[in-house]
């Protein structure tokens, strides 16, 4: 029953929220938290779908807009729009292409490769094989046996210890929409932070993971 | 993928915070008359003349700029309301005053395009100036207490440029403390020579990266490896002449 009314209660909420919220403000959001987290975020295909549409629209409107002569006033005007939201979704793009780039080794062998769009697996496939082919080519088809591995230092080593990982310890700036609450900072658990609503924090990235990923909280 | 990743991957750059403060909401009085836009980001107007209207800052400023409509100041860029928040952020040295997120942005934005739209301009500006310097001061005096023993500082209210510039500093300052407190810095006796690979007491002994990895004692072979760690690891050594040095050790390892 109380959890009945809980769950109306969001919804309703959700709802208000998606009214108040256009598209173009949620890529914002999902750029930004790309921008701020070390390591890869979940890729917002639907989100990217519904820009790319109403990219699309907005485009085929400035066409037949100066294609009819109208005012040139109004013309740039859905120009600079439409240039603010390529560059959203572009910078978007780029972010994740680059954290691949950086990671695609690390990327390729955890959990994180679910988190990528189908052209983003492809790419990540293509630039892992040209970057093995040229490291084999250049250096390690030269070396020692033992010392020829991408993954590992040497043949002793237990794990791949020359993959880039991404530094889940580092710091982030976070800001919380609604109240998260008492939130506990380490496993140890003797470090507890109330977040209240809009309040800033830095805070360690592996602590606020989960909350990021729920988006109860945004990186700034 | 060395010589295009880069190092500062999570940081904005001034123009993209600005950017972002550009989608703040602000009142302008048109006077002309133009329809509704239906845009991406919204839908504004109709625009009437004389009839006060919402439109985000970088409409605002577009209009401004071709000289079709006139901004109406948000209500804390009054040199009132400034004087207020100056007062009370003297008063108040552990806490910020709320102010717009954007607030260095905006006023940055209305000072260059709408100069005289805004009233007592030079007094609001030298009062934005002074409350950004009274705020930073505060940053930097809350700096001196960070130590191994914090895992979260609070800055409510702190805006978006200030985050953008105290960022870098904050995070690297946080980021080596933790470092040194974690338990694996502290050196544990028998392990530290051990985790070398087992070659390392063999053939000459010379020195390759000394800050990519302490105690780097280390023959020709892994003098080789190190610099292919280094060419994977870090940004600052150039690929083209990592390969020359690579294989220059190679041979040397081999002779």
């Amino acid at each position: 029953m109380a959890s009945g009314s809980e769950e109306a209660f969001w919804t309703e909420e959700d709802a208000q929220s998606l009214a108040e919220t256009t598209d173009v403000e949620l890529l914002k959001r999902a750029w930004r938290n790309e921008k701020a987290a070390p390591e890869i975020l979940s890729f917002q295909a639907n989100l990217v779908q519904r820009s790319r549409e109403q990219i699309q629209l907005l485009e085929e409107t400035v066409e037949e807009l100066s294609g009819n002569a109208s005012d040139d006033l109004i013309i740039s005007l859905y120009q600079m729009d439409l240039d603010r939201a390529l560059f959203l979704l572009r910078s978007y793009l780029r972010v994740r292409l680059q954290k691949i780039e950086k990671y695609m080794l690390h990327i390729s062998k955890t959990q994180l490769w679910n988190r990528l769009s189908e052209q983003e697996q492809k790419f990540a496939e293509k630039c892992t094989d040209i970057m093995e082919k040229h490291l084999q080519q250049s250096v390690l088809a030269r070396l020692p046996y033992g010392y020829q591995s991408i993954l590992k230092q040497s043949i002793s080593s237990e794990e791949d210890d020359m993959v880039p990982e991404p530094q889940l310890d580092t710091f982030v700036f976070c800001k919380s929409k609604g109240s998260v609450g008492a939130f506990q900072l380490d496993d140890t658990g003797d470090e507890i932070v109330d977040l209240v609503a809009d309040d800033l924090y830095v805070l360690r990235y592996k602590s606020i993971k989960g909350l990021v990923e729920g988006g109860q909280i945004d990186l700034v | 993928m060395a010589g295009q990743s880069d190092p500062h991957l999570s940081i904005f750059s001034a123009l993209e915070v600005e950017f972002l403060a550009e989608d703040e909401t602000m009142e302008i009085v048109p006077n002309m008359r133009m329809d509704a836009l239906h845009m991406i980001c919204g839908d504004f107007g109709p625009f009437f003349p004389q009839i006060a209207t919402k439109v985000p800052l970088w409409l605002a400023v577009t209009l401004k700029k071709r000289g079709k409509c006139t901004i109406r100041p948000p209500e804390w860029m009054s040199v009132e309301k400034l004087t207020q928040v100056l007062e009370a952020e003297r008063e108040s040295p552990r806490e910020f005053q709320p102010l717009p997120f954007h607030y260095v942005e905006i006023s940055r934005l209305l000072f260059d395009h709408a100069r005289d739209d805004i009233p007592e301009i030079y007094m609001v500006r030298s009062l934005i100036e002074d409350i950004r310097d009274v705020r930073f001061h505060k940053v930097e005096t809350g700096l001196e207490t960070i130590s191994a023993r914090t895992h979260a500082v609070k800055l409510k209210n702190l805006s978006a440029m200030e985050v953008n510039i105290v960022r870098p500093f904050i995070v690297r300052a946080l980021q080596a403390f933790y470092k040194h407190d974690s338990p694996e810095m502290i050196p544990q006796p028998d392990a530290t020579g051990d985790n070398r690979p087992p070659v390392a007491n063999r053939g000459p002994r010379f020195c390759v990266c000394p800050s990519a990895r302490p105690a780097a004692k280390i023959d020709a072979k892994n003098c080789v490896y190190m610099i292919i760690w280094c060419c994977l690891h870090l940004p600052c050594c150039s690929h083209t002449v990592t390969k020359e040095a690579i294989l220059r050790g190679q041979l040397k390892g081999s002779t």
